[in-house]
Order: C-alpha cells, then sequence, then structure tokens
C-alpha cells in the first residue's frame, strides 16, 4: 500500500529526508592536496583535456578543490578548501531538465545516474545545477601513452558530446554490496570507499550509509559544525561539509 | 458599438474634395489607387518572372556563405564536438541559443502581421502579410536549425521526438525542452500552412499566366484552384479559422521558448515575467525585420513602388513605436522585480550586466531598443522614409541580439559558485550564425523569385471593397462592411 502522503510531485515517492549513501569532508582537514582529484581521475577513466582547454573552464574533473580567499592584498587571508563534487541531491534540479531521461534518479542507491548513451548533449542538466559540478566531453581527448593502458574496466569510457558526473564511486558500492551478498552479510560502515575517500591523506573525507544513524558519516553529520551547500534551494544534497570545529 | 453605426450612417468628410486633394490621397494609399485586376496581375507576374544576373550572382555568393559558413562549418562542429565552440563550465548554453531565440523572434513578425492585423481588420497590412509569412516560416528553420547545432550528438537528436520505438525510451515531458519541441513544431507547421492558404489563389494566377516548367510548378501547388464561389467561400472560412487559431500559438512559442531559462534555477533566468518579455521582444526584432525587408523588396524588384508605399512604413513604424514602449515597461519590470529580490547572485549578476566587461551591450542594448524608436518613430515624416525605418529596424534587431546574448551566455557567466565563473567566447559560433543569416536570406531571394511575394487577390479584394471611414481626424480606409 503506497501512502500518497509519500508522493511527490512527480509522482514516484519521496525519498527519505536523510537519503541512502552519504558523504561528509572536513574542511579543517583538507590539506588541498588533488590527490582526491587525481584519483577520481583514475578511477573513472576521467580524460585530460590540456593546458588551454581547462584555461578556459573546461577540465572535466567530477571533484574539484576550490580555494578563495579573503580580504585585500597584503592584508590576504586563506578561506578552507571546499572540495566539490557531485551533491547527490535528493531532489536534483538536473533531473527534470534532460530531455532524454539522460539523466535519471537511482530508487535502489538513492543517487543521480548519468546514463551516458541516453544523453545527447543538449547541457541543460549542467546549466540547472547550483553546483556546477557536471563536466562535458567537449572533444574526444586522447590519452598519452602510456595512460591508455590504466583504464579502469568496470568505468564506461564517454565519447564526445555526453555529459558525466560524480557517480560515488557506484562501481565500488556495487562491488562491496555483490561480495556481502556472496557471503550471505550486509555490508559494514567502512568496508569500501569510494576513490576520493580512499585516496585523502588527511582522512578529511568520510564516506558510508546516512540511513543508518550509528554509521561514522552519520555521526559526523550531526555533529554540529556541518553545512550543506545550498540546501535552503530544496535541492536536499547529501554532502556534508564541516568546518571550523574544535 | 453605437460610434461604428454613428460613423457608418454619415458619409465621411474627406479633407478636401478637390481634385488636388483626390490625386494627393491616391498617391498616398494603395486602396485608392485601384487598377484593373490584369493589370496588377501582370505586375505581379512580372516582378516574379524578371531574373537578372544580379539575382545569380546574389544566389551564388549567398550560395557559397550557406555551403561553407553553415554545413561546412557545422560538418567540422559534428566531427570535432563542441570543443571548437565557444561554450565552457558556467556558460554551457551560447550563441547557438542565442539564434534559436532571435530567429524565433524574427518569426513572430509574420504571424502578428497577417493574423493580428487580419483579424483587427487592419487594411494597410493587404500588400504585405506575404513576405512577412515568408519570414516566419525561414526564421523557424533558422531556430531549428540552430537548436540541432547546439546538441553534443546531433544525429541522435531523433531521440528527443516522441516516436514509438524499440529502445523503449520516450522523452521527458517534464524537461522544458521537450515543450520547447512541441511548440517549435507546431508553430512551423502552422505558420507554414497559414501561409500556403492565402497563397492558392495567387498560385491559380500565376498558374493561368504562366509557361514551361513554372506552369507545372504552379500547376501542381495551385490543386486546382478555379476561383469558383465555393472554393472562396472555404478559404475564407478555412483562413478566418486559422488567423484566429495561429494567435496563441505565436503567443506560446515565445512563452515556452522563454520557460527554458525561466524554469531554471538560475540568478537571472528565474523570472515569473519572462514569458510576456520574451514575446514583446520577439515582435519588436519581428517588426524591426519586416521593414529591412519591405525596404529591400520595394527597392529591387520590379514595380513593388507601386505596392508598398510611404503609408505602409508609416502604419508599421507606428506599431514598433508601441512595441517599443512595451518591451521598456516588461524590461523594467524584469529588471525592477530581480533586483527588489535582494538575492546575493542575482545582484552580482545584476552589475555584471551593467558594469562587467560586456556593459557597453547592455547601454548599447537601451539606446538601441528604447532611445533610437522613441527618437525617430513619432516623426511622421521620418516614418514615411523607408530606409530610415528600416534602419532603425536594423538597430533594433542588433538590440535585440545584445538583449539576447545578455540573457543567454552573459548571465551564465555568473551563478552560485564563484569559482566556476569564466567568461564565454564565441569560437565556430561566429560562421554558423553567418551562415544561418545567409540561409534566410538563401531562402527569401529565391522564394520571391518562386512565388508571387504580393498577395494579389487580397489586394485586388481590398480595393475593390473598401470605404473610407473617419476616426477622429483620420480617414481611413476599410472593408470591414464585406463580411
Amino acid at each position: 500500500m503506497i501512502d500518497l502522503n509519500q508522493v511527490g510531485a512527480k509522482g514516484a515517492l519521496v525519498e527519505a529526508a536523510e537519503g541512502k549513501w552519504g558523504m561528509v569532508i572536513d574542511q579543517d582537514l583538507c590539506t588541498g592536496c588533488q590527490a582526491c582529484v587525481a584519483a577520481c581521475a583514475m578511477e573513472n577513466n576521467i580524460p585530460f583535456v590540456g593546458e588551454e582547454d581547462a584555461g578556459y573552464g573546461r577540465s572535466m574533473h567530477w571533484m574539484r578543490i576550490e580555494r578563495f580567499w579573503e580580504g585585500e592584498y597584503p592584508e590576504v587571508k586563506m578561506t578552507p578548501f571546499q572540495p566539490t563534487l557531485c551533491q547527490q541531491c535528493g531532489s536534483a534540479p538536473c533531473e527534470p531538465v534532460c530531455p532524454a531521461f539522460a539523466t535519471v534518479h537511482s530508487a535502489a542507491e538513492q543517487l543521480n545516474l548519468q546514463v551516458y548513451n541516453r544523453c545527447v548533449g543538449t547541457r541543460y542538466c549542467a546549466n540547472n545545477c547550483p553546483y556546477q559540478v557536471r563536466s562535458f566531453n567537449w572533444r574526444d581527448y586522447e590519452r598519452p601513452a602510456p595512460l591508455d593502458n590504466q583504464f579502469n574496466p568496470d568505468v564506461t569510457v564517454r565519447r564526445r558530446g555526453v555529459m558525466e558526473k560524480c557517480t560515488f564511486c557506484i562501481q565500488r558500492i556495487h562491488r562491496a554490496q555483490d561480495q556481502a551478498k556472496a557471503e550471505g552479510r550486509e555490508v559494514v560502515d567502512g568496508e569500501f570507499a569510494p576513490a576520493c575517500a580512499q585516496a585523502c591523506p588527511a582522512e578529511a573525507i568520510t564516506f558510508g550509509r546516512l540511513d543508518d544513524p550509528e554509521s561514522l558519516v552519520s555521526q559526523l553529520a550531526r555533529q554540529g559544525n556541518g553545512v550543506r551547500l545550498f540546501e535552503e534551494l530544496g535541492t536536499q544534497p547529501r554532502v556534508t561539509y564541516l568546518k571550523g570545529g574544535a | 458599438m453605437s460610434g461604428t453605426k454613428r460613423s457608418e450612417n454619415r458619409q465621411p468628410k474627406l479633407p478636401d474634395s478637390t481634385d488636388h486633394a483626390m490625386e494627393h490621397l491616391r498617391q498616398q494609399h494603395l486602396m485608392l489607387d485601384p487598377k484593373p485586376r490584369g493589370e496588377l496581375n501582370a505586375l505581379v507576374m512580372e516582378s516574379m518572372q524578371t531574373v537578372t544576373w544580379k539575382f545569380w550572382l546574389v544566389v551564388i555568393l549567398l550560395g557559397a556563405v550557406v555551403l561553407v559558413g553553415l554545413f561546412g562549418a557545422w560538418g567540422y562542429l559534428i566531427a570535432e564536438g563542441l570543443g571548437v565552440a565557444g561554450v565552457n563550465r558556467p556558460s554551457y548554453w551560447g550563441v547557438f541559443l542565442v539564434n534559436t531565440v532571435f530567429w524565433i523572434g524574427i518569426s513572430h513578425a509574420g504571424t502578428f502581421i497577417s493574423a493580428i492585423l487580419r483579424v483587427f481588420k487592419a487594411e494597410f497590412r493587404r500588400p504585405f502579410t506575404r513576405a512577412a509569412e515568408l519570414m516566419t516560416s525561414f526564421g523557424l528553420v533558422q531556430a531549428g536549425l540552430s537548436v540541432f547545432m547546439h546538441m553534443g550528438r546531433v544525429w541522435l537528436s531523433y531521440w528527443l521526438f516522441p516516436i514509438p520505438n524499440q529502445r523503449q525510451l520516450w522523452p521527458n515531458f517534464h524537461s522544458p525542452l521537450s515543450w520547447d519541441l512541441l511548440a517549435i513544431t507546431t508553430y512551423l507547421l502552422a505558420s507554414t500552412m497559414y501561409l500556403f492558404l492565402p497563397l492558392i489563389p495567387d498560385l491559380a494566377m500565376a498558374r493561368d499566366r504562366s509557361s514551361g516548367w513554372r506552369k507545372n510548378f504552379y500547376k501542381i501547388l495551385a490543386l486546382g484552384f478555379r476561383g469558383t464561389e465555393g472554393e472562396w467561400t472555404h478559404l475564407r472560412t478555412a483562413l478566418n479559422i486559422f488567423a484566429f487559431a495561429i494567435i496563441p500559438v505565436m503567443f506560446s512559442v515565445h512563452t515556452i521558448v522563454s520557460w527554458d531559462f525561466a524554469a531554471a534555477m538560475r540568478p537571472g533566468w528565474n523570472s515569473t515575467i519572462f514569458g510576456p518579455y520574451f514575446v514583446i521582444g520577439a515582435l519588436h526584432s519581428g517588426m524591426g525585420a519586416v521593414v529591412i525587408v519591405l525596404a529591400i523588396v520595394r527597392a529591387t524588384m520590379k514595380h513593388m513602388q507601386y505596392f508598398i508605399r510611404a503609408e505602409h512604413f508609416d502604419a508599421i513604424g507606428k506599431l514598433m513605436l508601441i512595441i517599443s514602449m512595451g518591451w521598456a515597461y516588461f524590461f523594467f519590470n524584469d529588471y525592477m522585480v530581480q533586483w527588489y529580490g535582494g538575492d546575493k547572485y542575482t545582484d552580482y549578476l545584476l552589475h555584471w550586466h551593467e558594469a562587467g566587461p560586456l556593459g557597453w551591450m547592455w547601454f548599447a542594448m537601451l539606446v538601441v531598443n528604447i532611445v533610437i524608436p522613441w527618437a525617430v518613430l513619432w516623426n511622421k515624416k521620418w516614418r514615411s522614409n523607408p530606409w530610415v525605418v528600416a534602419l532603425v529596424g536594423l538597430l533594433i534587431n542588433v538590440g535585440m541580439y545584445f538583449e539576447r546574448y545578455i540573457i543567454v551566455p552573459i548571465s551564465l557567466t555568473i551563478n552560485r559558485m564563484p569559482f566556476t565563473w569564466r567568461l564565454y567566447q564565441p569560437g565556430i559560433e561566429i560562421p554558423l550564425s553567418i551562415g544561418t543569416l545567409a540561409f534566410f536570406i538563401l531562402l527569401y531571394v529565391i522564394a520571391s523569385k518562386l512565388i508571387p511575394i504580393i498577395p494579389v487577390w487580397e489586394v485586388q479584394e481590398g480595393q475593390m471593397a473598401h470605404s473610407l471611414k473617419k476616426f477622429g481626424r483620420e480617414t481611413v480606409v476599410t472593408v470591414s462592411e464585406l463580411e
């Protein structure tokens, strides 16, 4: 029996407010070393766009380290680094605007998925994303040798004209779930991590189940100094940023 | 109602019934300067069949530009990907969508002139309804092409159409782009039918007065129209239905185009006034384009001085002035509400519009869209000069292009993530824009020699059935008694 109070405007069941998978990024710990950016590019077969295109705002990183400063020179003060990636919104602005259903919501994982094969490249999703975290394949980029030997076989390689974005390393989620299922158990908290969290030397990135109140990620998200980017827009972001903690 | 009755009963008083005054009126008004039917037909046929070397030169030049600038550059774009265009991280949309909005705007002129003025029985529309309707269809072709240029994988564009298929995929009707596609397709089909319907009697006229391949061409297109009473009744009924039905389609199409922007959660786009603001902007640029085309047609084609006169530029000039005021009103509304909202990012954006590196564009837009029309078009003498009105129309189109450029790529440079703010620089969009413009002109130039650009039967109807009415001090030619 479907509770009609739970049915949203799109006719789909409204997601539980906390979501399923979530991430906490501690900006007090982040050193801005970009290891997460590199790890993400390796894991997800993200092409190198070259200096010129990157300088023109066409870098395709699914994760970027934003850095800002306060004040006027010479009284300049750095603000904490802000690693920015897809916030895996519970109510995502990118989803309804796609005319081809290429960006859809996974009911099972409660993540935003990008179906590369369906994308026709209208780029409306990227315009409507308040976080500007979607990357577009502006060209067919070449991979200089020997980098052509390090493709991750679990991730599709995208061609020109297709939109892509962070998936919370869904291939790792699925691998962990399959492993747990084969062993007849549930996935244990901390059993696996996305590439960025795995690579972070400062352990600033924590990944896990938000719907499990005992998981590390839920406890960190609840500890009081957490901020979700543009929560006021009603997007229900699943990434919490910790800043100014003790 | 009672006012109309009274004026019907009273014989309208002409300014002066001396021969000199009548002659003056005849020179001014096409409706008061009738020619026999045969002579009118001959004028139009001759203007259509006169093909000089200059015409072929223009066609070859335009064709070369279309081949290189449109199809050549587009092929390169498809083969290389959108990296050769200027779009980048914050400005995912660029000149291609500016062109789409611009050409849909141009296409509004035809419907406005031929449907709205037909419904309101404005007689001055008669000689140039077709010239305007051609702009609608050809403008929409360019708008459609620009949409497809914009797509990352255009070879899969048929996925956007609701065609039953084995991929088990259906377009997402939540997306404003799907609405857009349906609206533009509907408008293209409706406006082409509306262009064709009143063309049938003229095609039949041309069929009866031509020979060779032209005769066969017109024979097929005229659908066997012979001019019987029954055929005319059907034609009039169909035209009446179409004229009323196409007006809401015209309003809806640019409103829906505006929803592509207004429905998105972007500072500067998320504005409820965008619908009417876009419609009035479309009319603004559309009317401007009509006078440019009319001035060129009048100057380059034979016998057009007789059909298109200063009175027509005068009348369109008045409309342009009113539409310019309407545009200024909606612009102020849009600006005021966005500014008053106090959103931090909208505030950055509005400053970026005026004081950013392309601030000159914002000021130029206000000057050519508001100041120049208001300064020039109030004067009847200037309004009656085709080239003055055409120049104002050209400037308005430049201004409206700037307006769309400000709304699409310039507004996209400012978003909620300051780390990504970056300027947009058009790349291959430039040859493609020139190619689209050349394609529009090429289609128009070819059409002007293939189909009668003056709706002869409508002019004849007006000349035969008109009467004079006095509204205030103005004597107006009208055929409102006909129906």
